[in-house]
């Protein structure tokens, strides 16, 4: 299948991410590129074959118990905002 | 005796228990070496006061008697590991002035085993990238040339300000980080040794994520015996990371000189590609007769999906990060541009932060994980990783480690390969199928191309097997005998 133009806004927009309007075609053929390339997987018949989700075969994930682990760091969460006040992060107005 | 900085870990620890040298004059070796070095771009953080305040906190432990493994050893650290206090951006603008209030849980083990730190090391943007230039801090010099040409070199990537560090004497050992061979082929291309241990071997909390199903730390030293010593100070079970293996760490050092007598070595047909260099291929045959001389038996194995690895991989590890890099919102650190609403600063944050090539691996991710797509792509892909970690698993029942090159070729020249995209992604096609099987996995220098350029072959060995590794990287040393050295 092909990206388009209006995909790649499309998918520019999912991720969040200001594409300049010339830069559109240019990333189209790059995704496009890469997309036909992994194609080549549909060679290969994966029929009934579970997919792997883990680092290493056979790895389960650990549960631990629904602990507080950590806390009372305020100062030190708060340290690399772009800007914050009176112990709150400040970000742009949300609710009009 | 030889200059300070040419001296292995092995060594230095040695002449430091002598009383030969302190930590001190260890670090001010180092420290001078790597502002000597600044051309080469290798470092994006310099921490001399930390590294001398490091040394002198050595020398009153080894007064005491209290060295750890790694005691007075200076090091450089990724700039994918957060540092307590010195700035991490895992070579991002997206975090700029990032300054983590925490360390990683490697680097802190590091710590306790007595290291010193030197800074931090140039990379690809977020690990992703195969020759360092994605860096949004420029990209990092190879110190090797070739014969008779002038022309700069990429180190690979993307642990590449490590790989360069290391082979130009700036540190005695670095960490870097693997998701798809940032570690080996790196590794290969400066003439040093690196090793991708099992998945879960190392923690991975405090690591900046790239593809979290993929991700390992392991060192980068200029010996074997270094990257076995470095790695275990490095490994080990961390509550802190899910995925972390519970697992007792093995002496690694203690595996060497135990040699390859009646092991069996595996050579998989189908990694001889196209498009790899007639002397890497001639050099595999050299490194497979070596074992062989040293008493092991080769046996030929079929790994026939190695060529769907690469396309796996870059449908996994896009999806991967398009989901961890979402968390770089211009909200809570690093870089904000402002927009008239909340979407659209996330959007200029987003589009101004990221480079090309994080924007684009990004994008595939979404792509791939949006409505409609998800089974075709991303499933599809989980489905032939498990095949490919199932054909790792049956060779495994006849052979016990697997030898290959590392790298399709040596290094290559700045600028060359980065108008084409498959061909930079076709680096890593031998390295990238150990990493969806997560097996651990070594580069070892094993000799030079026609042109001067360091060469690298790979063992790669059964999930958590790493002595086995060892010590067929151990022989492997011993008969290439590799004592090439850059400039």
């Amino acid at each position: 299948m092909s990206v388009d133009k209006s995909t790649v806004v499309r998918i520019a927009k999912l991720a969040r991410i200001r594409v300049p309007e010339a830069e559109l075609d240019g990333l189209a053929d790059e995704l496009n590129n890469i997309l036909g390339w992994v194609e080549q997987l549909n060679e290969v018949d994966t029929e009934g074959v579970a997919p792997m989700s883990s680092g290493v075969e056979g790895m389960a994930l650990r549960w631990r118990k629904d602990d507080v682990t950590d806390g009372d760091r305020r100062d030190d969460v708060l340290a690399n905002a772009p800007d914050s006040r009176d112990g709150f992060f400040v970000v742009p107005k949300v609710i009009e | 005796m030889a200059a300070l900085t040419e001296l292995t870990i092995a060594e230095a620890r040695d002449g430091l228990a002598k009383k030969e040298f302190s930590a001190r004059e260890l670090a001010e070796a180092h420290i001078a070496a790597v502002e000597a070095a600044r051309e080469l771009n290798a470092f994006v953080v310099e921490t001399p006061e930390r590294a001398l305040a490091d040394a002198d906190a050595s020398d009153a432990r080894r007064a005491r008697g209290a060295a750890g493994s790694l005691d007075g050893i200076p090091v450089a650290i990724k700039d994918l590991f957060c540092t307590e206090g010195i700035r991490t951006t895992a070579c991002s603008h997206i975090l700029d002035g990032f300054v983590p209030p925490y360390e990683s849980t490697v680097t802190a083990k590091m710590r306790a085993a007595g290291a010193v730190m030197l800074g931090k090391t140039n990379m690809d943007e977020f690990a992703m990238g195969s020759s360092n230039e994605t860096s949004y801090w420029g990209p990092v010099k190879n110190p090797w040339r070739r014969k008779g040409d002038n022309r700069t070199l990429v180190p690979g990537g993307s642990s590449g300000g490590s790989a360069s560090a290391v082979a130009a004497r700036l540190c005695l050992g670095a960490t870097g980080t693997d998701t798809g061979g940032s570690i080996r082929q790196p590794a290969s291309f400066c003439g040093i040794v690196g090793v991708k241990p099992t998945y879960g071997r190392c923690s991975r909390w405090g690591i900046v994520a790239f593809a979290s199903s993929l991700d390992q730390a392991g060192p980068m030293t200029r010996t074997v015996r270094d990257s076995a010593i470095m790695l275990g100070a490095m490994a080990g079970f961390d509550p802190r990371d899910s995925t972390s293996a519970d697992l007792p760490v093995p002496d690694f050092e203690a595996v060497l000189g135990q040699g390859v007598k009646g092991m069996r070595i595996g050579i998989p047909k189908e990694y001889r590609v196209d498009g790899m260099d007639a002397e890497i291929a001639a050099l595999w045959d050299r490194g497979a007769q070596w074992l062989v001389d040293a008493g092991a038996e080769i046996v030929e194995v079929s790994l026939p999906r190695t060529k769907y690895a690469l396309p796996t991989y870059y449908i996994i590890a896009p999806a991967e990060a398009s989901s961890n890099l979402a968390r770089y919102d211009g909200m809570r650190y690093g870089l904000r541009v402002e927009g008239a609403n909340p979407t659209e600063t996330y959007e200029n944050t987003r589009g101004e932060g990221f480079g090309r090539e994080v924007r684009r691996r990004i994008m595939i991710g979404t792509y791939v994980l949006s409505a409609g797509y998800y089974d075709a792509y991303y499933k599809k892909a989980q489905r032939v990783r498990k095949l490919i970690a199932d054909e790792f698993a049956a060779a495994f029942g006849r052979v016990d480690a697997i030898l290959a090159p590392t790298a399709p070729t040596a290094a290559f020249r700045e600028g060359e390969k980065s108008g084409d995209l498959i061909a930079m992604y076709l680096n890593d096609v031998l390295t990238v199928p150990a990493s969806l099987a997560g097996l651990p996995a070594i580069s070892v220098p094993a000799g030079l191309s026609g042109d001067g350029l360091p060469l690298g072959l790979q063992l790669i060995t059964r999930p958590f097997d790493e002595e086995t590794l060892f010590r067929a990287a151990d022989a492997l040393e011993r008969a290439a005998g590799f004592t090439a050295r850059p400039g």
